[in-house]
């Protein structure tokens, strides 16, 4: 009884927190995360449309051309401290394109520097995005295989 | 018999021993927050000359502790006992500068209420006789913090506005027995709080049940009101803690508010320093009370303040297994 009392007490405590906690200005956040992420793509596109039409390559090597280009960017405005400053005003806008990827390998891979290039570095670069890319590859390989069972 | 105790959780200290020094030294943003001028040092460089945040934490400690003990125009060899803890695992800056300062050291972790912890246990000491000068200190530094507590620094994530910003920041206090004050004459030891906030951005609602609790204990145990204190002040519940910690208190029967603040909110200017909460961290309430307090207390414009530091006892460990925040506060009653 007693437990269930403070449990009960907990419940409570807990909704009271949520009730006075600030909410985020959603409108303000959204706003700012579809223009930066717009951004972002509009440079992408302006990207694979030079790469597509200066270097002469097909559609799909553009692609994989303009991917690299935008984690280059996205490692080296984090390198030089900018991007975590466009994070916090764009939040989700410049986290979802793949320069925020990039981002999430290179803050941890600077972080850990001191603890050295294997262990530091090496060891904790994937920290952030590891989860996304070990689930990411899982399942491309599931739909890859359901694709090939619905073929044959 | 313990005579010194008093009712369920209180010390009273029948020898109160003085707060005869303090030492206080803060980095670049505190530097900039509206408490600037009571500091003894501001550091320009973040990383203070060394090779990792976490050498500069323990950096910031030695230099406390030293400004404390030229202060008082000692020497490092007056100093008989050293109790000192911070945020980092296995205590990394303070043994590191307990290594440095080679004063015989014992180490605390009590989160962000190490600075009330280290000063009741000094206290105790001294009043007890087993020491004549014992030096309490802590230290955080927002960079090695977050580093094991939350993200990388470089990371482009938003905080959420609950969220609080780790105090760049060392202080130092030396107790000793003296005819001039500020005095330590009570310490009210908490105990944990759990009240399954399990969200690490929102520390402050998960210390403002804890703060609260020892608060009330301490009225109850040592018969002081409210209103006996020119000021009561928490270590690093925030803006949103503190109200909570305001209602509890309120709805146990014990009215503060207007003598009712916190070091969180105290250091930082929050329209322009743009830290959401409120400061947190052991070197919150550190630097608080060793500079800007300590001053205050020494030119008596305040007489009697009730220090209530708050700890969030959570581990990165713990916070991935979904585990609640246990909280704990101290508080300690110094007087002039």
């Amino acid at each position: 009884m007693q437990k269930k009392n403070q449990t009960q007490k907990k419940k409570e405590y807990q909704k009271y927190v949520e009730q006075k906690a600030p909410k985020p200005n959603y409108v303000h956040n959204c706003i700012w995360a579809f223009f930066v992420g717009g951004i972002i793509c509009t440079v992408g596109q302006f990207v694979h449309n030079t790469v597509e039409d200066s270097l002469g390559i097909t559609h799909l090597a553009a692609t994989n051309a303009t991917t690299l280009i935008m984690i280059g960017i996205g490692a080296f405005l984090t390198g030089i401290g900018i991007y975590d400053k466009i994070g916090k005003k764009a939040g989700a806008g410049s986290i979802v394109p793949i320069t925020g990827f990039a981002n999430s390998i290179v803050s941890p891979a600077m972080e850990f520097k001191r603890e050295g290039y294997v262990f530091g570095v090496a060891a904790r670069m994937f920290n952030l995005a590891g989860p996304v890319l070990v689930y990411g590859i899982t399942s491309s390989v599931i739909v890859g295989l359901i694709y090939y069972l619905i073929i044959n | 018999m313990a005579v010194k105790r008093l009712g369920a959780q209180t010390i009273k200290f029948l020898n109160p021993p003085a707060i005869i020094s303090t030492g206080s030294i803060v980095g670049p943003k505190e530097g900039q927050g509206p408490l600037a001028d009571y500091f003894d040092m501001i550091i320009q460089d973040d990383l203070f000359g060394q090779n990792s945040w976490e050498l500069a934490e323990s950096k910031l400690i030695r230099e406390a502790v030293t400004k404390a003990i030229d202060k008082a125009e000692l020497k490092i060899a007056d100093i008989e006992f050293m109790f000192g803890g911070d945020l980092l695992n296995q205590l990394m800056s303070s043994c590191f500068a307990a290594r440095d300062l080679q004063v015989p050291f014992l180490g605390l972790y009590g989160a962000c209420s190490t600075m009330t912890e280290g000063l009741s246990m000094a206290a105790m000491m001294v009043d007890g006789g087993f020491a004549d000068r014992v030096v309490a200190t802590t230290s955080s530094h927002f960079s090695s913090a977050e580093r094991q507590f939350r993200f990388p620094l470089e990371l482009g994530n938003q905080r959420p506005l609950t969220a609080s910003w780790t105090v760049t920041g060392s202080g130092a206090a030396i107790l000793s027995h003296s005819e001039t004050g500020p005095f330590i004459t009570y310490a009210t030891i908490g105990k944990i709080v759990d009240y399954g906030i399990i969200d690490a951005n929102n520390m402050g609602a998960a210390m403002a049940p804890a703060a609260a609790d020892t608060i009330c204990t301490h009225f109850d145990d040592t018969g002081i009101l409210p209103s006996d204190y020119d000021l009561i002040i928490t270590g690093d519940l925030g803006r949103y803690g503190k109200e909570i910690a305001v209602e509890l208190l309120a709805k146990k029967g014990y009215n503060a508010v207007v003598n009712f603040s916190d070091c969180g909110i105290e250091i930082f200017d929050h329209k322009k320093q743009d830290t959401h909460a409120g400061g947190s961290g052991c070197g919150c309430s550190a630097v608080v009370f060793c500079g800007y307090l300590y001053q205050q207390l020494k030119l008596k414009n305040l007489k009697k303040i009730l220090l209530v530091s708050t700890g969030a006892l959570f581990s990165p460990t713990s916070a991935q297994q979904g585990e609640s925040i246990p909280c704990i506060a101290h508080a300690v009653t110094i007087e002039i």
